[in-house]
């Protein structure tokens, strides 16, 4: 299999094109030959984490590395920054407005997810600083 | 079933790529949270909602959906049409009220899964 490097943009001021890095990278690891399993929970792990950069943090900037150690995503943003990470990772606790609610997201379950669908994953964030998410997924 | 039988049953009318009304689906999940779908969902093939935005067709491509049927007669823009067919999602909408539908579809053996 390939290495792979890849980067993406994601903007923070248009909810209807949150999920195309994602998909792009869904692409991407199809197009080397990544089990389907593992870009499953890549991809929804990714997608999660570029709706919680859309919502909370005005957007931010992905990259994604895979090699031998699986696929490495990074996410990282100049958002508010998260108070209580422990607080953030209980199911159903959600700061996100009712208009997110109303889009279908905000319940609650974005973080859980991400931590649900990777194999490792670490929370670095400082309030009024931002915000890295490091995932690892196996392949 | 197919996704034919699904839209016959659900007096559907197909949105976008009619080509895959042959493909077999065996489980579907009903939802207007996105949230859920993704943190709950396992293999389902058909995404049942009233929902009304691209990131309808976003979670379904996650989930390696193959199907979303939009209730309560609800029309999608082209946007949401464009995004499903450059994904090979087949989109309709039925008449019917989500519960309903659920309810034709779970009686005619189409089930939730795990």
């Amino acid at each position: 299999m390939d290495i792979l490097k890849l980067e993406y943009d994601v903007p923070g001021d248009d909810f209807t094109r949150a999920g195309e890095a994602s998909s792009g990278l869904k692409k991407a690891l199809k197009k080397i030959g990544v089990n389907p399993a593992s870009i499953r929970k890549a991809a929804i792990a990714m997608y999660e984490g570029e709706i919680n950069m859309v919502i909370h943090a005005g957007g931010g900037k992905a990259t994604v590395e895979v090699g031998p150690e699986g696929i490495l995503i990074k996410l990282v943003d100049q958002g508010p920054g998260i108070p209580d990470i422990s607080l953030a990772m209980k199911e159903g606790w959600s700061t996100a407005p009712d208009t997110v609610r109303n889009l279908g997201f905000g319940a609650g379950m974005g973080l859980p997810n991400m931590k649900k669908y990777s194999d490792d994953m670490q929370i670095d964030s400082t309030v009024g600083v931002g915000t890295t998410v490091t995932m690892r997924i196996a392949i | 079933m197919t996704i034919k039988d699904v839209k016959d049953i659900l007096d559907a009318q197909v949105l976008c790529c009619e080509d895959s009304l042959d493909s077999e689906v065996h489980t579907a999940c009903g939802s207007d949270m996105m949230s859920d779908v993704l943190a709950f969902v396992k293999d389902q093939s058909v995404l049942l909602t009233g929902l009304m935005n691209p990131q309808v067709v976003r979670t379904a491509e996650m989930m390696d959906m193959v199907c979303i049927v939009f209730v309560r007669g609800k029309s999608p823009t082209e946007e949401i049409v464009r995004l499903a067919s450059a994904h090979d999602i087949v989109l309709m909408k039925t008449p019917h009220r989500m519960f309903t539908a659920c309810g034709l579809l779970y009686s005619k053996g189409l089930h939730g899964g795990d």
